[in-house]
C-alpha cells in the first residue's frame, strides 16, 4: 500500500523535470550574470595598467598586492572603516540583545511603540536618517568625524541586532530559566549560564549583521562622516578621476575573508545538525 | 525575579536602545523638520519662520525628480521581480540538495560592498570596457551602441544592486509551500500552468509582497547608481538632497526634500499594503 502511494507521484514526476530544465540553465545563467561584474573586480586586480582608468586588460601583474598599502590615505580608508565595525558591533550586539531580550521576554508598557520605533528604523530610507542626523549636527553645531560616523551606525544596527534576537527568545521554552531559578540561580548566573548560551545563535547572527552593515553603509556616513573617510567613501570619492587597483585587490580580500567565513560558518552548522 | 528589581528589568534592559535611537534617530527626524521650515543661510544662520514654502518651492522644482525616482523605483522593482521569481522558483522546486549552495551563489556577489559592486558594474557597461569594448570591435553590436549614462544603466545597477531583497522573500515563500498541496492539484487534474496560477502563484504572493517593500524604498531613495552609472542627465531626488545639502548648503530645502521623500514613501507603501496586503493575498490563495 505505502509503495504504491509513494511510487506513483514518482513516476509522473520524472518527465516533469525534464521540461522544467529551462529554467535550469536561467538560474545558472542569471548567477553568471550576477558574478560578472565581481568576476572583474577581481580580474582587474590583476591588470598591469599604466592609466589612471583601469579598464583595458594590459598583462597580468601581482603589483598591486605587493604595493597594497602604498597609498596611504586609501589604508587610513580601510583601518576606519574596520575599526567602526568593530566597535559599532560590540555596542550594537550587547545593547541590541538586551532590547531584543526584553522585546521578546517580558510584557511592559511601551513595548508596543518600542516596537514601532524598530519597524521605522529599519523601513526608513537611508538618505532621510543620514539627512535628519546632518540636520541635527548642523542645529548643534557639531563637529563630524570619526565619532559621529560610530553614533550613527551603532543607532541604523540596533533595530536589526533587537528583531533578531528576538526571533531567538520568542522560540525560546521559559521553563529552562525557571528551572535554573528554582536550584538557586540569581539573576546574574542565569543570564550567563542559561539565557545567554540558548540565544547566541541569534546574538552571533545580529552580531554578524551589524558587521556586514556597518562596512558596507556608504549613504548615512557620507552624510555623518565630515573629513573623516572610510573605505566606501574612499571609492566613491576615486569614481571620478579612476578608482586604482588597489581598490580592486582590497575588494578581493574583504570578499576572500567573507566566503570563507560564510563557508566555514555553513559547514560547520551543517556538522551541527548531523 | 520578584518584586521592583523584576518590574524594572524590562526596562533597564531597553534602556540603552531606546536612548540611542531616541537620541540619533527620533530627535535628529524632529529637527531635520523643524530645519525644513526655516530660512536663512549658512553664514547668517537658519531661523524657524514656518517656512512652507520650502515644501511647495522645493516640489515644484523638483517635481520631476521625484517623478523620475519613483519611475526608477517602479521598473527596477518590477524588473527584479521578474528576474528573481523563476530563479527563486527552481531553487525551492527542484533545488534538491543543492539548493543552499544555489542560493549562496545567487547572494554570493554581495559579499562585495555595493558601492564597489556599483563601480564594477559600471566597467560592465563603459564603452571600451572589458565587456562592451571586444563586442564592439567584432561588430556585434553597433557603432552607437551606448548605455552608460543613460536611464536604461541606472535601472540595470539599481535592480543589480537590490536583487537580493527580491529573491530572499519570495525563496523564503516558495520554499514553504507544502508539496503535497502541489501535488494535490495535480491529483485533481490541474495542468502544470493551472497548478501554478492558481496554487503556488497565489501561496508566494506574500513574498512578493515583502520583496517590494524591502525593494521599493531604497531603490527610489538611493543616489549612488545614478552618480555613478546615470550622468548629470539622470539624476534622481537622493541626488538633490546630497547636493543642496553638501554643495549648496541650502540645508532647510534639503530637509524638506528629504522629509517629503520619506512621507510620499510612506502614504505609497502604506497604500500598497492596505490595498494588496497580507490579508488580501491569503484570501486570493483561498480563491
Amino acid at each position: 500500500m505505502t509503495t504504491t502511494l509513494t511510487k506513483a507521484p514518482q513516476r509522473r514526476r520524472a518527465p516533469r523535470r525534464r521540461r522544467i530544465s529551462g529554467l535550469h540553465a536561467y538560474t545558472l545563467v542569471l548567477i553568471a550574470w550576477l558574478i560578472l561584474p565581481i568576476a572583474i573586480m577581481i580580474l582587474f586586480g590583476f591588470n598591469d595598467t599604466h592609466s589612471k582608468q583601469n579598464f583595458r586588460w594590459e598583462g597580468f601583474t601581482l603589483k598591486w598586492y605587493v604595493h597594497l598599502f602604498d597609498k596611504g590615505d586609501l589604508t587610513t580608508a580601510v583601518v576606519n572603516s574596520l575599526t567602526i565595525a568593530l566597535l559599532s558591533t560590540a555596542i550594537t550586539t550587547v545593547i541590541g540583545t538586551f532590547a531584543g531580550l526584553a522585546l521578546g521576554r517580558y510584557r511592559f508598557r511601551g513595548k508596543g511603540s518600542t516596537n514601532l520605533v524598530l519597524f521605522m528604523a529599519i523601513s526608513c530610507p537611508e538618505i532621510v536618517m543620514g539627512a535628519s542626523l546632518l540636520s541635527m549636527f548642523v542645529t548643534f553645531n557639531l563637529p563630524r568625524g570619526y565619532l559621529t560616523i560610530l553614533v550613527a551606525h551603532v543607532m541604523f544596527s540596533i533595530a536589526f541586532v533587537a528583531v533578531t534576537v528576538r526571533a531567538r527568545v520568542v522560540g525560546l521554552d521559559p521553563a529552562v530559566e525557571e528551572a535554573a531559578q528554582d536550584l538557586g540561580a540569581g539573576p546574574w548566573a542565569r543570564f550567563r549560564l542559561v539565557t545567554l548560551p540558548m540565544i547566541m545563535p541569534g546574538v552571533v547572527a545580529g552580531a554578524l549583521l551589524a558587521f556586514v552593515l556597518s562596512i558596507d553603509d556608504f549613504v548615512i556616513t557620507n552624510f555623518t562622516s565630515g573629513a573623516t573617510v572610510t573605505f566606501p567613501l574612499w571609492i566613491y570619492g576615486s569614481t571620478r578621476t579612476g578608482t586604482p587597483p588597489q581598490v580592486n585587490v582590497m575588494g578581493t580580500l574583504i570578499f576572500a575573508v567573507g566566503v570563507l567565513i560564510a563557508v566555514v560558518s555553513a559547514r560547520r552548522s551543517v556538522r551541527a545538525a548531523r | 525575579m520578584t518584586g521592583v528589581r523584576g518590574r524594572l528589568a524590562p526596562y533597564l534592559m531597553i534602556l540603552p536602545s531606546g536612548l540611542w535611537l531616541a537620541a540619533f534617530f527620533l530627535v535628529p527626524m524632529v529637527l531635520m523638520v523643524s530645519l525644513s521650515l526655516q530660512t536663512g543661510n549658512l553664514i547668517d544662520g537658519f531661523r524657524q519662520t514656518l517656512h512652507w514654502q520650502n515644501y511647495t518651492d522645493g516640489l515644484s522644482t523638483y517635481g520631476d525628480k521625484f517623478v523620475r525616482s519613483l519611475w526608477y523605483g517602479l521598473v527596477a522593482t518590477v524588473a527584479c521581480i521578474v528576474i528573481a521569481y523563476p530563479a527563486a522558483y527552481w531553487i525551492a522546486f527542484r533545488g534538491g540538495r543543492s539548493k543552499s549552495t544555489y542560493l549562496f551563489l545567487l547572494l554570493l556577489p554581495y559579499f562585495v560592498s555595493f558601492i564597489l559592486r556599483t563601480v564594477s558594474w559600471k566597467l560592465v557597461l563603459t564603452d571600451n570596457g572589458p565587456i562592451l569594448g571586444p563586442l564592439r570591435d567584432h561588430g556585434i553590436l553597433p557603432d552607437g551602441f551606448h548605455v552608460l549614462d543613460t536611464g536604461v544603466a541606472v535601472v540595470s545597477g539599481l535592480t543589480y544592486n537590490f536583487l537580493p531583497f527580491m529573491v530572499l522573500p519570495i525563496y523564503v515563500a516558495l520554499e514553504r509551500i507544502d508539496p503535497r498541496v502541489v501535488e494535490a492539484a495535480y491529483d485533481l487534474y490541474a495542468s502544470r500552468l493551472q497548478a501554478f496560477l492558481r496554487v503556488i502563484l497565489p501561496l508566494s504572493l506574500p513574498g512578493v509582497f515583502a520583496g517590494v517593500i524591502m525593494t521599493f524604498v531604497p531603490v527610489s531613495s538611493d543616489y549612488v547608481n545614478a552618480e555613478v552609472l546615470g550622468g548629470p542627465q539622470n539624476t534622481m531626488i537622493g541626488n538633490i538632497i546630497q547636493t543642496e545639502y553638501f554643495n549648496n548648503s541650502a540645508y532647510p530645502t534639503a530637509s524638506a526634500l528629504s522629509f517629503a521623500l520619506m512621507a510620499i514613501l510612506l502614504v505609497g507603501i502604506f497604500a500598497y499594503a492596505r490595498t494588496l496586503g497580507t490579508q488580501d493575498v491569503l484570501e486570493a490563495a483561498r480563491r
